[in-house]
């Protein structure tokens, strides 16, 4: 059976300690952006932790959201793609084609979550990192869009290892690079075809919520929130 | 008053139109020159965003488009004022029209061609637009034919060809007359560009008929233009993108800025060319009052849009509506607001005070206020996206004003040469052929 890749976000256990985002650096060869680029909103995290504050100073209450790229079955930013740069693949993935990308911005402007990233020039890092980067991503070069990819690089490695060895795919065996970083354990991936998979149960569980669900996007990333 | 140049001799206005045409000024070549050294820079400024990165001008993250889609948005508008005004008047067989119809129709070339480039500079990398064509290919790729970026693409090839054709049709009789007495190299551009124009009855019949052909399909592709073009926002699904009335809204913004432009020029070739007997105020009234109404009409497309808005009272569509009204981009609006309803319902509403000069100003205001109405649907909308943690402001940087500068600049140039070579007004227009006398 295909696999339908999903991601479940405990907003209850997030501590919003950022660590998802380290990690998605370090695995996806994301650039470091300069202090001033920064400024300008210049940014790329395709994982980042929006911050919500409720309340009234001194009774503050702050709730963090991890936003990523939610691969959503109904994409916005799909149809709008003159290129086909970015379409759907079999397993659910919402994937980006960076060579086919010519950059007309349109499907980060369809894009709900605001969770498309440009780059704005060739990529740069400050010594030594350049030294890390991770053989298995490519390097996007200036002017193309890019996003979260559910990395797809662990899925394919996975997805062969198993293969090798002759055996059916563990639930858990593929981890995205902030699932397997998450010190609170927020996080889980997996297949949304296998009713018995963790992200399964805990989709279906009540607690689940898409986000901007009103929208009909489809998302396939939930959050998991304490019904109120 | 619009008899008026019907009853000059038409050998004096032969030599009055064609007049301009050999005559060179010393202040023609200085104003081609202060605008190709606009050019130069605006070209310099795309060189280096092409070098660099568009990191070189002011968009960001979630402000993804700028400058180059407000000026491809207003370029557009305005290349409506050749087909849809001349077009109109052909069809209606309105008397007063001669004069004013070729200035618009080369309007509409010259803008196409400069809008058309504005979707190739905006992109990340430009030089690969043409994958954007279906040609083709080894790889067998076919590109989306459900965006409206190729929508948009098919619609203004499309529109390209057909405003060349609807310019270059009447003036194959004038080329034709050119050619008959002039230096040798105008000699034989005219007579090549002629097509070998006779004069004979079968074929002002025949220029009758695809004038008469072209002016109704320019019509209809002229309004499915620009209404792709709003499609471009209305398709998506960000906060005041998504409306239904952003067709009709943006093909009456665009014949409101097209006429603006048309005044704007015709009173310029007015005095430039020493035309006053045939840019009469006349011409200008009329015009004025076409301008009077798109300027009510654009005021309650305006109103409808923001009203309902503000009643649905949805959270994201607020936060861009505030922004507009009262939040950082408040100065711009009511700016917008000012110049396209206050100004022109005052100058051109009241009798007293509608004539030529006036007239003009009005069109300067409302080519600002158009040109502020497409940054107000950019801007806002991208800058305030549903997740308001992701919110960005957006500041250009010299490189979009260059480019931008350069294109107004370039207008100029295209617009000098071409009067320079061809007579402004129809000539032959003005001489009762065979197919009048009918």
């Amino acid at each position: 059976m295909e696999h339908r890749w999903g991601m479940s976000i405990d907003l209850d256990r997030c501590t919003g300690c950022e660590a998802c985002v380290v990690a998605c650096h370090a695995e996806n060869n994301l650039p470091v952006s300069s202090p001033d680029q920064a400024e300008k909103g210049r940014t790329a995290h395709w994982i980042r932790v929006d911050r919500y504050y409720e309340g009234e100073f001194p009774d503050v209450k702050v709730k963090y959201r991890p936003v990523l790229c939610q691969q959503c079955d109904n994409a916005p930013c799909e149809p709008v793609c003159p290129t086909y740069a970015t379409y759907h693949n079999t397993e659910g993935l919402n994937v980006q084609v960076y060579n086919r990308c010519v950059g007309t911005f349109y499907c980060a402007n369809n894009c709900p979550y605001t969770v498309r990233f440009f780059n704005w020039f060739a990529p740069e890092w400050p010594e030594p990192l350049q030294l890390q980067h991770n053989p298995d991503v490519a390097i996007r070069p200036a002017g193309v869009m890019e996003k979260c990819t559910f990395c797809v690089q662990r899925i394919q490695r996975g997805k062969r290892d198993a293969a090798v060895e002759n055996r059916p795919l563990a639930d858990g065996e593929i981890q995205p690079a902030c699932v397997q970083s998450c010190p609170a354990e927020a996080m889980a991936f997996g297949d949304l075809n296998d009713p018995e998979s963790k992200v399964s149960k805990l989709a279906g569980s009540g607690r689940a919520t898409p986000l901007l669900g009103e929208l009909g996007t489809k998302p396939k990333v939930f959050y998991l929130e304490r019904a109120k | 008053m619009a008899a008026s140049a019907g009853l000059l001799p038409y050998a004096k206005i032969r030599e009055d139109l064609f007049r301009p045409l050999s005559k060179g000024s010393p202040r023609y070549w200085i104003t081609i020159c202060a605008a190709m050294s606009v050019i130069i820079l605006g070209m310099a400024a795309w060189g280096i965003q092409v070098r660099d990165g568009m990191g070189v001008t002011g968009l960001n993250r979630p402000v993804f488009w700028g400058f180059y889609i407000v000026d491809f948005v207003f370029w557009i508008g305005i290349s409506h004022a050749g087909t849809l005004i001349s077009a109109i008047l052909r069809l209606t067989d309105a008397a007063w029209r001669k004069p004013v119809t070729r200035a618009a129709e080369a309007i509409t070339v010259f803008c196409l061609m400069i809008g058309g480039m504005f979707p190739i500079i905006h992109l990340g990398r430009s030089w690969l637009f043409y994958w954007l064509i279906p040609y083709p290919n080894p790889r067998l790729l076919w590109p989306n034919f459900r965006s409206p970026l190729l929508w948009d693409l098919v619609a203004i090839l499309t529109y390209v060809t057909g405003s060349v054709i609807y310019l270059y049709l009447p003036l194959i009789p004038d080329m034709a007359q050119l050619a008959e007495h002039n230096v040798p190299w105008r000699r034989k551009l005219y007579r090549i560009l002629s097509l070998g124009w006779t004069g004979s009855d079968r074929e002002w019949h025949a220029l009758e008929r695809a004038m008469k052909l072209m002016a109704c399909i320019i019509l209809a592709v002229a309004i499915s233009v620009h209404t792709v073009v709003s499609w471009d926002f209305a398709m998506s699904i960000a906060p005041m993108w998504h409306s239904t009335i952003f067709g009709p809204y943006f093909v009456v913004g665009a014949i409101f800025s097209g006429i603006a432009a048309l005044l704007l020029v015709m009173g310029t070739l007015r005095r430039a060319l020493g035309l006053e007997l045939y840019l009469t105020k006349h011409h200008f009234n009329n015009l004025s009052k076409l301008l009077l109404l798109m300027s009510l009409l654009w005021f309650y497309f305006t109103f409808a849009e923001y009203q309902t808005v503000w009643y649905g009272n949805e959270p994201s569509e607020m936060a861009v509506f505030a922004s507009k009204i009262r939040g950082p981009y408040a100065p711009f609006f009511w700016t917008m607001v000012f110049c396209n309803f206050v100004v022109p319902f005052i100058l051109l509403g009241i009798r007293k005070l509608r004539t030529i000069n006036t007239a003009m100003i009005a069109s300067v205001c409302v080519l600002i206020g158009m040109w502020l109405e497409r940054y107000l649907i950019v801007a806002p909308t991208l800058g305030n996206p549903r997740m308001n943690a992701a919110s960005g402001v957006y500041v250009p940087t010299w490189i979009e004003f260059a480019i931008t500068a350069a294109t107004f600049a370039g207008m100029l140039v295209l617009y000098l040469l071409f009067a320079k070579l061809f007579p402004m007004i129809a000539v032959w227009e003005f001489k009762a052929h065979p197919v009048e006398e009918n």
